[in-house]
């Protein structure tokens, strides 16, 4: 018998941690402020009472410190799961991530594995100050040894968090603040999620492709309502992983409307589009009746919040991208 | 003109004058002359067997870095990080280990290694450029060599924590009972890591010795430049005891690292150990250490030399006779031969080896990138007969 019930992304996450804590005793949650408080956006609610301090940790307010101790753990043979309260925050843990985490199955040539989650809230739109709004996926998923995905609604959020933390290798977490406690979802906890690195067609057509994950997955599908009510048919993909990425969805569906528009929350320059336009161009090159558009941010630093809804991508950006696709 | 102004109490009154030579608080069993000391805190009743051991073992550690060093010299190796001079800190450290007890080393850890059983042929792969660290961190508890500095102090907190949480920490079971030990040099003092480090095992009173082997030098940088005072006291800042220990004194090193590990592992949380030496070699093979300190420093230092104080006690005590040496040079002939013959030996990694390990299990991206450069590498195959 299966029961769904409604939740947001944030409820979501929070029952996947949970579950994924009950199964397994060596999952361990830490990060600052993520025990009596719940975390600043109440992803941990109430997890520290239910599994006691030993396994959700408040951890002094130093990043590098946070997932340092996490290599230590792993080594140890726990699972540890850390916040980094937001995505802006990341950057003292940098050389942890990418020198250590990242580096230490290639090293030890598989012998030591690193089941580290690093949870990073991502993304803009919350009329937050400086370094509270950013998209730093790329450079993850630039550096070899992470695995990074980016969940977009509360059932994904549910589940991939859970195959995340089951999984023997490091992966960088991207949770869309902005939907936290936005949308609710039905989710059915008797269901049989997708493996965790795949792709999705989230919603099908025929005329353009949009590829978009995290908080932009959202908009392409407000795209693509309003431009059915134009009479142009978009599918919609939600990349859900970053890295590595799951392009076969992306080329069959190409090659099929010979049009693609890439768009993110992240600047342009260098950005997930980049590779994306890339890969579309080398494999789907006779398909393509234009060149691969990228919609994202502005290669500047992000805004004043006031300003934030000129620089993120949305709807109508994205539908002019797909216009240019067909002015070739 | 105004007076200056007043603020705090002068450095000069807290932790007195400057110390080129250690300073009164350096802990001591043997002195630079070969002189048995005692101390009221820290002491240890060692056996003529245990002296014998820890020579030998000096012997050996200076044996695998002479010939490292030669193998660089040679070609072999691409570089090598020496420890002479660092011989005694490390193995009064690495013998005061248990089996149960975690060590995370630096670049330059030879000696700990050899005490936790990792052979040192291992330790060439990486200076070789064979392999990034040619052993298996859980099997002898001896994790990777970390050269970004610092870094590993985190891995040693953390570690020590997961100790905690498996319930191995103040059981009273001497066979349970665990620590962890974390290498780290005055240079990585400056870190942040090393003093986040030092905040969450005080946070979490996490059973971890900090060992810092003060050999005075960082690359060319003076202690002087990483500290204005003596590294030690900075441990009681960050709330745990902090001791200088004379870490060219083999028996004072072991009996004051003995110690920590006990206290942490009883459960009394972390502590600090600075050993206080000095880098007699050049930072690796590639440095030169004429450009920036002088002779007359070295020369001093090797008065101080720690395995020449352990022999005088013990051929002034009778302790050994010749066959011992005799032994010994054999032993440590044959290492040399075992290091030489068996560093030439070890297989360069194949091109495509690259392609493995990136994660616990390949994925297909990076299988397609291996296949497209096997095929690119076979499109060459005869090209050249």
């Amino acid at each position: 018998m299966s029961t769904t019930q409604k939740i947001t992304l944030a409820k979501g996450l929070n029952m996947g941690l949970r579950k994924a804590m009950e199964d397994d005793d060596k999952v361990l949650l830490m990060g600052e402020d993520v025990g009596k408080l719940g975390g600043v956006f109440r992803i941990t609610d109430g997890l520290q009472k239910d599994f006691g301090e030993d396994r959700v940790i408040d951890s002094p307010l130093a990043e590098s410190g946070i997932v340092g101790t996490a290599v230590g753990m792993a080594l140890r043979g726990y699972r540890p799961v850390v916040e980094i309260q937001f995505d802006g925050f990341v950057y003292p843990a940098y050389d942890q991530i990418v020198c250590q985490v990242a580096k230490y199955t290639y090293r030890s040539q598989g012998k030591v594995k690193m089941p580290i989650v690093i949870r990073i809230p991502f993304g803009g739109g919350i009329g937050a100050v400086e370094h509270h709004s950013e998209s730093p996926e790329a450079q993850f998923a630039h550096t070899p040894g992470l695995k990074v995905v980016a969940c977009s609604n509360p059932v994904d959020g549910y589940w991939m968090i859970q195959q995340a933390i089951a999984h023997d290798d490091p992966v960088i977490f991207l949770e869309p603040k902005r939907q936290y406690h936005a949308d609710k979802a039905e989710l059915d906890e008797s269901a049989t999620p997708e493996p965790l690195f795949t792709s999705r067609v989230v919603r099908p057509g025929s005329d353009a492709t949009v590829l978009a994950y995290g908080p932009t997955v959202k908009t392409a599908l407000k795209c693509a309502e309003a431009a059915e009510a134009e009479g142009r048919s978009l599918e919609v993909i939600d990349l859900r992983t970053l890295s590595p990425l799951d392009m076969a969805p992306v080329y069959e569906s190409v090659r099929r409307t010979g049009r693609c528009v890439v768009t993110h929350e992240a600047h342009v320059n260098l950005g997930m589009g980049a590779e994306l336009a890339a890969r579309v161009t080398e494999q789907c090159f006779y398909s393509l009746e234009a060149p691969v558009l990228r919609v994202g941010a502005f290669d500047t630093p992000y805004p004043p919040s006031r300003i934030e809804e000129e620089y993120l991508p949305d709807l109508d950006r994205v539908l002019d991208a797909v216009d240019r696709t067909f002015a070739f | 003109m105004s007076d200056p102004v007043s603020f705090g109490p002068d450095l000069v009154d807290v932790f007195g004058p400057s110390q080129t030579d250690g300073g009164p608080e350096l802990v001591q069993l043997l002195t630079p002359e070969g002189e048995r000391v005692h101390h009221p805190e820290f002491d240890h009743d060692f056996s003529a067997e245990e002296l014998r051991g820890l020579y030998r073992d000096m012997v050996l550690t200076r044996r695998i870095d002479v010939e490292a060093t030669a193998l660089q010299r040679h070609g072999e190796l691409g570089i090598w990080a020496q420890l002479l001079g660092q011989e005694a800190a490390q193995i009064g450290a690495g013998r005061a280990l248990r089996p149960q007890d975690y060590v995370f080393p630096t670049y330059r850890e030879h000696g700990v290694a050899y005490c936790k059983g990792v052979d040192p042929l291992r330790l060439l792969g990486l200076f070789r450029g064979v392999d990034q660290g040619g052993w298996d961190p859980n099997e002898n508890n001896f994790g990777l060599y970390t050269i970004v500095i610092g870094a590993q102090t985190l891995h040693a907190t953390g570690y020590a924590m997961g100790m905690q949480r498996d319930g191995v920490v103040g059981t009273g079971d001497p066979e349970r009972d665990s620590a962890v030990i974390a290498h780290f040099g005055d240079g990585a003092s400056s870190q942040g890591d090393v003093n986040e480090a030092f905040i969450f095992a005080a946070s979490y009173n996490a059973p971890v010795v900090f060992f810092c082997q003060n050999n005075q030098w960082a690359i060319s940088e003076p202690i002087e430049r990483q500290t204005r005072i003596p590294l030690y006291q900075r441990a009681l800042g960050f709330g745990f005891p902090g001791i200088r220990v004379d870490g060219n004194d083999v028996l004072a090193t072991y009996a004051v690292t003995k110690a920590a590990l006990q206290r942490a592992r009883e459960g009394n949380g972390p502590s600090f150990v600075e050993a206080y030496t000095y880098r007699m070699g050049a930072h690796t093979t590639t440095d030169d250490p004429t450009r920036y300190r002088l002779n007359d420093e070295l020369e001093h230092w090797k008065l101080k030399d720690p395995i020449e104080r352990l022999k005088v006690y013990l051929r002034r005590n009778g302790l050994v006779d010749q066959e011992f040496f005799d032994d010994l040079d054999a032993e440590a002939k044959e290492l040399g031969h075992h290091l030489r013959e068996g560093c030439k030996a070890l297989p360069d990694p194949k091109p495509l080896d690259q392609f493995g390990y990136v994660f616990s299990e390949m994925t297909d991206e990076i299988a397609a990138q291996r296949d497209e450069f096997a095929a690119y590498l076979a499109s060459f195959e005869g090209s050249h007969s």
